[in-house]
């Protein structure tokens, strides 16, 4: 078997919330809070992983699926070093770069200015940039808007610039949260061929998406969460995906005679 | 410890789903499950997991090398990583300080039009409406120098408490060495200070003052005030990251220091002052007080000519100073004459005995940046992990 990339080790994620209702924050509240010492009740703790384990080994694209608060999007940032864990550990070799829909990078400024700040960011040089940059906005496809600020552009199209900046560096970690729904039919293409290199270079994927298909189409493992916790885990991927669809009341994927 | 994770009850696929998965909350609750150690697959945990092989798992990460993906790292690796993005920072700091204005009509200009305005505004107020000398020479270009150093200052303050929550989908999305941001900030602030710079030597010009070898002085002047400012921010940014009360309560914070630190009066030859040295001394060695005076004096002849200290002390020439004698006119003549002498005792402030020395001036304000910048690097160094949790 292929080397461990990503090694998850009993991992418990805490948010703490505030101004999560409770009272009704008035400034007289406030001071009386104050006057009795009391902490404030509007801080509100969400367990949102509660003891996760499992291994990601080279080569390895991982679908995770859930409902929405299920943990998948807390897991993926404690995967790529982004959210502290409360108690167990998230071991990886070296940082993994996290594609989210709403992970605007700088929306202020132009597109081409996003790609060279955030290549730069990444660790790459000057010239490494200059070399890569062509690449980049031709694959991204957002065309002239390049040199339009980011706040201009459509979800699709901003989901389209970040996937093409965070995958330009070869992460040995990519964690894509959502980030391919928006894209059209053209760009998931291209992106899942993209994952596919990264795969063949021996990077791993980490894939969360609503979308089924696309999970049962990327990935050979699948991770199903639930309330922080997983409840299948396995290479087993269109059983996982139906025992979930069974359990959240749906019917079992129909899947054309060739993959089945 | 696998083995009692994957040999959970069976299949989770019973018609009951929803009472299927309200076992999974088990009865461990929130602080219970934190504390229940490594083994929190009890009997409770229904997951079928074939993911985790057999053996330990932390020593399984370390015969690999993997390391813990939100590990802090150590502090010579973090600077290098900084330096690796110096064309980051440089870049970042560049093409903000461009966007700042690109929703206003007339963009750029408004980098001289701004500080035009507000030399525009404390003209009228101190200069026609106040008509007010409060003891020093050139008083308008003492006080553009003090506006503009003191603002420089303050910005970089202001700005890098909000730096880590605005900055949060960019800290969200890759990773790079947090610190980059707040060195961004204070270095987009550094440029704008450069540009303000044309309307000080403008000002400085305007009422008279030649140019002189030691306006060279301004450049370690405005490093040390840069360092400074660096290490301030990182700590104001750790804080503010934290919890917001910081940024409210920064605005006043600041706006008490600017009146403290003599933008609109000297605190070496303040008559007030005079008769209250050690809180004179204070005010003096805050380091905002510190750069103003030393870039007044480097830029102002007649600072370095006024400066007390400067020339031998003359108990005499120094009480005439603060209590100047009333005209009268078999002394002084005609009233230009006594202007004229007012004019002249300006610089008697040079007999009298320094509040700080300016080589201790100069000391102290190299000092504050040292150790400020240190103290405020390690500070924020050690929350690193932290700064995404928002």
């Amino acid at each position: 078997m292929a080397d461990p990339m990503v090694v998850v080790d009993d991992l418990h994620v805490v948010y703490r919330v505030y101004g999560a209702g409770g009272d009704r924050g008035t400034a007289a509240t406030a001071m009386l809070r104050m006057l009795r010492r009391q902490r404030r009740p509007s801080v509100r703790e969400v367990h949102a992983i509660r003891g996760v384990s499992f291994v990601a080994y080279r080569g390895d694209a991982v679908g995770v699926i859930g409902r929405n608060g299920s943990g998948k999007s807390t897991l993926l940032r404690a995967i790529a070093g982004l959210l502290p864990a409360e108690q167990g550990t998230v071991y990886t070799d070296g940082h993994g770069a996290l594609l989210g829909v709403n992970a605007a990078l700088l929306e202020d400024l132009t597109g081409d200015k996003n790609v060279i700040l955030g290549c730069l960011a990444m660790g790459m040089t000057r010239q490494e940039v200059k070399e890569r940059y062509p690449q980049i906005v031709d694959f991204s496809g957002v065309g002239d808007f390049v040199n339009l600020p980011m706040k201009t552009y459509s979800t699709g199209m901003g989901s389209r610039l970040r996937f093409a900046i965070a995958s330009a560096k070869s992460h040995d970690i990519l964690l894509v949260d959502e980030a391919l729904a928006t894209g059209d039919a053209e760009f998931r293409q291209k992106s899942r061929r993209r994952i596919d290199e990264l795969r063949a270079q021996a990077g791993t994927v980490f894939l969360v998406a609503h979308n089924l298909a696309e999970v049962e189409e990327n990935c050979n493992r699948v991770i199903w969460l639930e309330k922080g916790r997983i409840v299948q885990a396995g290479d087993d991927v269109p059983g996982i995906i139906d025992a979930y669809l069974r359990a959240s009341g749906g019917e079992p994927r129909v899947r054309e005679p060739a993959k089945a | 410890m696998s083995g009692s994770r994957t040999g959970g009850r069976g299949q989770l696929s019973a018609p009951g789903g929803l009472s299927g998965r309200g076992q999974l909350q088990g009865p461990g609750s929130l602080g219970g499950s934190v504390t229940a150690g490594a083994e929190t697959a009890d009997g409770a945990d229904a997951s079928q997991n074939t993911m985790v092989p057999e053996g330990n798992l932390a020593e399984l990460a370390k015969q690999y090398g993997l390391k813990p993906s939100a590990a802090r790292p150590p502090l010579i690796e973090y600077i290098k990583r900084i330096w690796q993005r110096r064309f980051f920072i440089t870049g970042f700091a560049t093409a903000q300080n461009m966007a700042m204005y690109t929703e206003a009509r007339l963009g750029q200009v408004w980098q001289i039009l701004t500080p035009l305005l507000n030399v525009a505004v404390y003209y009228l107020i101190f200069g026609l409406i106040l008509n007010t000398k409060r003891g020093v020479p050139d008083f308008i270009a003492f006080l553009v120098i003090g506006v503009f150093i003191f603002n420089f200052t303050q910005r970089s303050f202001i700005i890098s408490s909000r730096v880590m929550f605005d900055s949060l989908p960019l800290i969200r999305a890759l990773y790079f060495p947090r610190a980059c941001l707040p060195l961004g900030y204070v270095l987009i602030e550094l440029q704008q200070l450069v540009i303000s710079l044309i309307v000080i030597f403008a000002t400085v010009l305007a009422v008279g003052q030649p140019v002189t070898w030691s306006w060279l002085l301004i450049i370690p002047i405005l490093l040390m005030q840069t360092l400074f400012n660096v290490g301030a921010a990182f700590i104001l940014a750790r804080f503010g990251s934290g919890f917001d009360d910081v940024s409210q309560l920064l605005p006043f914070v600041v706006r008490t220091w600017f009146y403290a630190s003599g933008v609109m009066f000297s605190i070496q030859t303040y008559n007030n002052l005079a008769q209250h040295p050690v809180i004179a001394k204070v005010l003096q060695y805050n380091p905002a007080a510190i750069y103003i005076t030393l870039i007044r004096d480097a830029l102002l002849r007649s600072q370095q000519q006024s400066m007390p200290g400067s020339k031998p002390f003359s108990h005499d020439l120094c009480t005439q100073y603060y209590h100047p004698p009333p005209y009268t006119a078999q002394q002084f003549g005609t009233h230009a004459n006594y202007e004229k002498f007012l004019a002249r005792n300006l610089f008697n402030s040079a007999h009298c005995h320094a509040v700080v020395a300016m080589n201790n001036l100069w000391l102290f304000g190299a000092l504050w940046a040292v150790v400020i910048l240190v103290v405020g690097f390690i500070f924020f160094w050690r929350a690193e992990v932290q700064y995404g949790r928002g």
